[in-house]
């Protein structure tokens, strides 16, 4: 008898289907939860069952009181993360293509931004937190705060640049030279725009990573919050459907951002679509 | 000013660290001409078209372009334009906006620098193409592209990298008969890398052989195939014999030796090795009894009359005029 060659799946595709099934489930599953529970009915608790559902968790955060603080917190996470996703796009398109060429140096330098990405996070907030208690600084949101920020989204997004400038042909800048193009022209006309997706994704990256920041800005924030922060302390001293509602908000800020950027690479991509139905 | 030629390297030098990629090379390229530097991988070559097109700077000596000394000059100001190997095109902009990029780069009105790149592209046969992006052309447009962008500028020299390597065998013979036409139209020079004998013996007019970053021999190639200087030169050309006879090594060309007897004229004896068919001839290989390993090419006819098989002894002859005498290597 000889063994014939199957075309249906073996028993380890079904197998691995489940595994990837479960740990979707895991991974999306509470705040699933959560997003349910934040329509929660007025008279409802914090778990299930569902006693009709509601708005009301979500007018609450907007009322007067408790949740007072929470929009003005949002305001400043909001300004905080762009300022952090532009910074860290400059610093890191900048290191990025500095990098392409080997220097004194370099590997070193490399392993020390490597290195602040293991760093216990709250260690480095303390750090800097008693740096500027040291030198008798006030901490704030523009000065502490950005800085332990970025020493997270800083090395993100140099790793992310690497892998996008590796792939970057090097002839494109000798080619712009040859056709004339100074220094200032190349870079905008020809590396930026060849860039631009994984600089778009570099800057979407820290923008997140800044806007859900907790334990580095906990210690350097000074007296006013981020909305992590608030939210935190929300959670510890009161528990009502309205935190659900707060994090079912703040997910949607998170997906309007992606959705954002996703319309600005489709954009770029109908432009270049567009020519191609003109030819036909 | 000394006009009567394109090109002049005199004494060029290229050092990186320690090595050397390019040994005080001197060449003088004519007014017109079709130049190929040829040579096997790390000979210099390309090291020398990139330092021609000043994107690579010379340790020591001079490039000269119709006279003028332009090895401080950055590439635009040396009236060269270049050819990537991969071509190097914009992949976010339109074959047009590829085509006029130079002309954007200088302030050229938008609709002045779009007309003068559809010529351009009429020149190379892609006016249709204007506004497809790169990557929807197949490899031989994208050449032609790469071609009507480096041409724009209306450059005194142009140079290519390995511009036929990308090509597939068919498209590559095609496409090598164009730029030869493009350059005879244009009549300005053309230098061209590639590592392809047949394709420097197709195109040009000066052949430049180069090895460990000197220049070997540089002549027309009918002059170096014929008179091959040295046993490198008539091994890399190929189609050659290179043995050694009384005082030193001789190069035979393969077809103009055959299977015969020693009373024939000069020869050497072996074994047949391999036999292989190619159309017109038949190309039989011997193992010498010194441990050479030679080639007749033979005309089938001539063969099949009297076919060899692996295995047999054979003397290899050739008549005492196809002797040619080499320098020692």
């Amino acid at each position: 008898m000889t063994a014939r060659i199957s075309d249906k799946r073996p028993w380890t595709f079904y197998a691995l289907a489940t595994l990837f099934g479960a740990f979707l489930l895991f991974l999306y599953g509470p705040m699933f939860v959560i997003y349910v529970l934040s329509f929660q009915g007025p008279n409802g608790g914090v778990t299930f069952p569902m006693v009709g559902t509601s708005l009301v968790w979500f007018r609450e955060v907007f009322e007067k009181g408790q949740m007072a603080n929470l929009p003005v917190a949002f305001e400043r996470s909001l300004s905080l993360a762009m300022v952090v996703s532009i910074l860290t796009v400059v610093f890191s398109v900048a290191a990025g293509l500095g990098f392409r060429r080997r220097f004194p140096g370099s590997g070193v330098l490399f392993y020390l931004a490597v290195a602040s990405l293991v760093m216990p996070s709250l260690l480095v907030g303390f750090g800097i937190g008693l740096g500027f208690q040291f030198l008798g600084w006030q901490p704030s949101l523009f000065t502490s705060a950005l800085g332990a920020q970025l020493t997270w989204t800083l090395p993100f997004g140099l790793f992310a640049m690497f892998a996008v400038v590796n792939r970057f042909n090097r002839s494109w800048e000798e080619a712009a030279t040859d056709l004339g193009a100074n220094a200032w022209q190349r870079l905008r006309h020809v590396t930026i725009p060849i860039l631009l997706p994984g600089i778009i994704g570099v800057a979407m990256g820290a923008f997140t990573l800044s806007y859900d920041e907790y334990a580095r800005t906990t210690l350097t924030i000074g007296p006013k919050n981020t909305l992590p922060l608030e939210i935190y302390a929300l959670i510890s001293s009161a528990t009502s459907p309205t935190l659900f509602a707060i994090g079912t908000l703040t997910t949607g800020v998170s997906f309007l951002a992606i959705l954002i950027s996703l319309l600005v690479v489709l954009r770029l991509q109908r432009r270049r679509g567009r020519t191609l139905a003109k030819v036909g | 000013m000394d006009n009567r030629f394109d090109v002049e390297l005199i004494s060029v030098t290229k050092r990186y660290g320690t090595t050397l990629a390019v040994d005080g090379i001197s060449l003088r390229i004519p007014r017109g001409t079709y130049c190929c530097l040829l040579g096997p991988s790390g000979c210099g070559k390309t090291t020398t078209l990139r330092m021609i097109a000043g994107h690579e700077a010379v340790s020591a000596g001079d490039v000269l372009i119709h006279g003028e000394n332009v090895s401080d000059l950055p590439p635009i100001k040396r009236g060269t334009a270049m050819m990537f190997q991969s071509y190097a095109l914009f992949p976010h902009m339109s074959c047009l906006d590829n085509v006029a990029f130079s002309l954007k780069m200088r302030g050229v009105a938008k609709k002045e620098r779009h007309a003068r790149a559809r010529e351009y592209l009429a020149l190379v046969h892609m006016a249709d193409f204007a506004e497809r992006l790169p990557a929807q052309l197949s490899g031989g447009q994208q050449q032609r592209i790469a071609l009507a962008r480096a041409l724009i500028n209306r450059p005194r020299v142009l140079l290519l990298d390995e511009p036929l390597s990308a090509l597939d065998p068919f498209l590559r013979i095609k496409v090598r008969e164009e730029l030869k036409r493009l350059q005879r139209e244009l009549g300005i020079t053309f230098i061209h890398v590639t590592h392809s004998q047949d394709e420097a013996m197709a195109l040009a007019d000066l052949m430049v052989v180069m090895e460990n970053g000197h220049i070997r021999q540089s002549a027309h190639p009918r002059d170096v195939f014929e008179r091959p200087v040295s046993p490198f030169i008539a091994r890399f050309i190929g189609s050659h014999n290179v043995l050694r006879a009384g005082g030193g090594p001789i190069a035979v060309r393969a077809d103009r030796c055959w299977l015969g007897s020693a009373a024939d004229g000069p020869h050497v004896n072996g074994q047949v090795v391999a036999v292989e068919y190619q159309g017109a001839m038949v190309r039989v290989a011997v193992m010498t009894d010194a441990g050479d390993e030679v080639s007749a090419l033979v005309p089938d006819q001539t063969f099949y009359k009297k076919p060899a098989e692996p295995g047999d002894p054979a003397t290899l002859v050739w008549s005492p005029q196809d002797t040619h005498e080499l320098m020692e290597a």
